[in-house]
C-alpha cells in the first residue's frame, strides 16, 4: 500500500503547480499510470479521496490513464508493444529492450479555476 | 483552465535518492537494496554474507521494518555497524528515510552498504533510495508464479537469490519455472540459487558480490 505516498507526493505537486497559476480550485486532474507500475488505481484514487477531503481541493476527480508496456530493441532498433511481460523483441528475439512507455507514473494535465 | 503538467509523481524521492547517489559514489562504497516478501531471508542473506566477506570488506547495514529493531540486532551482533528505520506503517523505504541515517556511519570506512528494506513485494521497487543496484530474494516456499505477478520487482533487480533450496523437496516448486519466467522479465537478471540454512550455493553469490565490489572501486578510481 504505497498509494498513500504515492498521492501525498501528488498533491504537492498539485499545490505547487496551483500556487504557480494562481489557480483556486482543482477540477480535475489527469495521471498517466504505466502498466508495469506497481499501483492499483482503485486504491490510489481511494487515498485521494481521503486526503482531499476536507481541504480545498475536495471533489477534484482524479482521471487514470493506463499506459501499455513499450519497448525498443537495441539491437534492431524497433519498437513495440510488450506483451505479458516479455522483455523480447518480436523481431530479431533479442533480449535487450529498453523501456520507452509504461512504466513510470506522471501528472499530464489539470484543470484548474 | 487546462494546465498541462509533464511531471514524475516520484521526481521528489528519484532527487534525494540522485543526492544519496552522489555521496555513496565521492565515498566509494557500493550500495545495494535488497528486496523480498516477509520472510524470504533478508537478513538470514545478510548474516551469511556478513560472515563470509567481512575479512576482506567493510559492510555497513541498514534495516528496514515496519516496526521492531530485531533485524539490526541480528546485524550488530556480527560487529557491523547496523541501523535500523521503523517506518511506522510504511511498506517500503523512501530516499529520505535513508538520507536520516547517514549522521549514524562514517561512510569512509565502509565498502559496502546493503539496505535491507521491508518485507512486500510490491512497493519497494517503486522507490529508489540511491542504490548501485536492486537485487531481490525468492524463496521456493512462495511459488513459481511470483514473478508473473510481481513484474516491476523482477524487472528492476540485478539480482534475484532463490533461496531455500533445502525445502525443494517438500514444495511443489520448479526452479527452472522460476528461472525462466524471471529472465523472461528481465533477459540480464543474475540469477543464484542459495539454501541460507545450509549455505548451499552461497559461494557463487559471495564471489559475484566481491567482484561487483572490486569493478565499483576500480571505476571510481578513474
Ligand atoms: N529452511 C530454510 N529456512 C530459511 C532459509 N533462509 C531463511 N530461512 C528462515 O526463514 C525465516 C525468515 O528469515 P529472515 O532472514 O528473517 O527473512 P527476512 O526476509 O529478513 O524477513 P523480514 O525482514 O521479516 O521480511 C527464518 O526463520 C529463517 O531461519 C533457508 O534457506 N532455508
Ligand atoms: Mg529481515
Ligand atoms: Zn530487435
Amino acid at each position: 500500500m504505497h498509494e498513500m505516498s504515492i498521492a501525498q507526493s501528488l498533491l504537492d505537486i498539485i499545490r505547487e503547480e496551483m500556487q504557480k497559476n494562481n489557480a483556486r480550485i482543482l477540477r480535475s486532474v489527469s495521471l498517466d499510470i504505466g502498466q508495469l507500475s506497481a499501483i492499483v488505481p482503485e486504491s490510489l484514487s481511494f487515498c485521494f479521496e481521503v486526503m482531499t477531503s476536507g481541504t480545498e481541493l475536495e471533489g477534484a476527480q482524479l482521471i487514470m490513464n493506463m499506459v501499455p508496456l513499450r519497448g525498443v530493441c537495441r539491437d534492431c532498433g524497433r519498437e513495440f508493444e510488450i506483451r505479458d511481460y516479455a522483455f523480447e523483441c518480436p523481431h530479431c528475439s533479442g533480449p535487450h529492450i529498453d523501456t520507452v512507455s509504461g512504466q513510470g507514473l506522471s501528472i499530464v494535465e489539470m484543470e484548474v479555476d | 483552465m487546462k494546465v498541462s503538467v509533464v511531471k514524475n509523481i516520484l521526481e521528489a524521492n528519484d532527487r534525494i535518492a540522485q543526492e544519496n547517489r552522489a555521496i555513496f559514489d565521492e565515498k566509494g562504497l557500493l550500495v545495494f537494496n535488497l528486496m523480498s516478501s516477509p520472510g524470504a531471508g533478508k537478513t538470514s542473506l545478510l548474516e551469511k554474507t556478513i560472515d563470509a566477506l567481512k575479512d576482506d570488506l567493510n559492510i555497513g547495514v541498514i534495516e528496514g521494518d515496519i516496526q521492531s529493531s530485531q533485524d539490526a540486532e541480528r546485524i550488530a551482533e556480527k560487529g557491523i555497524p547496523a541501523v535500523q528505520i521503523n517506518t511506522g506503517g510504511a511498506c517500503h523505504l523512501d530516499g529520505n528515510m535513508i538520507r536520516d541515517t547517514f549522521k549514524e556511519f562514517d561512510f569512509d570506512a565502509l565498502d559496502l552498504l546493503v539496505v535491507e528494506n521491508v518485507g512486500n513485494l510490491v512497493c519497494p521497487a517503486e522507490f529508489k533510495v540511491g542504490e548501485d543496484f536492486k537485487a531481490m530474494i525468492l524463496s521456493v516456499t512462495e511459488g513459481e508464479d511470483k514473478p508473473a505477478k510481481y513484474p516491476l520487482m523482477f524487472r528492476e533487480s540485478k539480482v534475484l537469490l532463490i533461496n531455500k533450496i533445502d525445502l525443494l523437496p517438500y514444495v511443489d516448486c520448479s526452479v527452472d519455472r522460476i528461472r525462466e519466467e524471471a529472465l523472461r522479465i528481465n533477459p540480464e537478471m543474475v540469477i543464484f540459487e542459495v539454501s541460507c540454512k545450509t549455505g548451499g550455493g552461497l559461494e557463487a553469490w559471495y564471489d559475484w558480490l566481491r567482484e561487483e565490489v572490486k569493478q565499483s572501486s576500480a571505476a571510481r578510481k578513474h
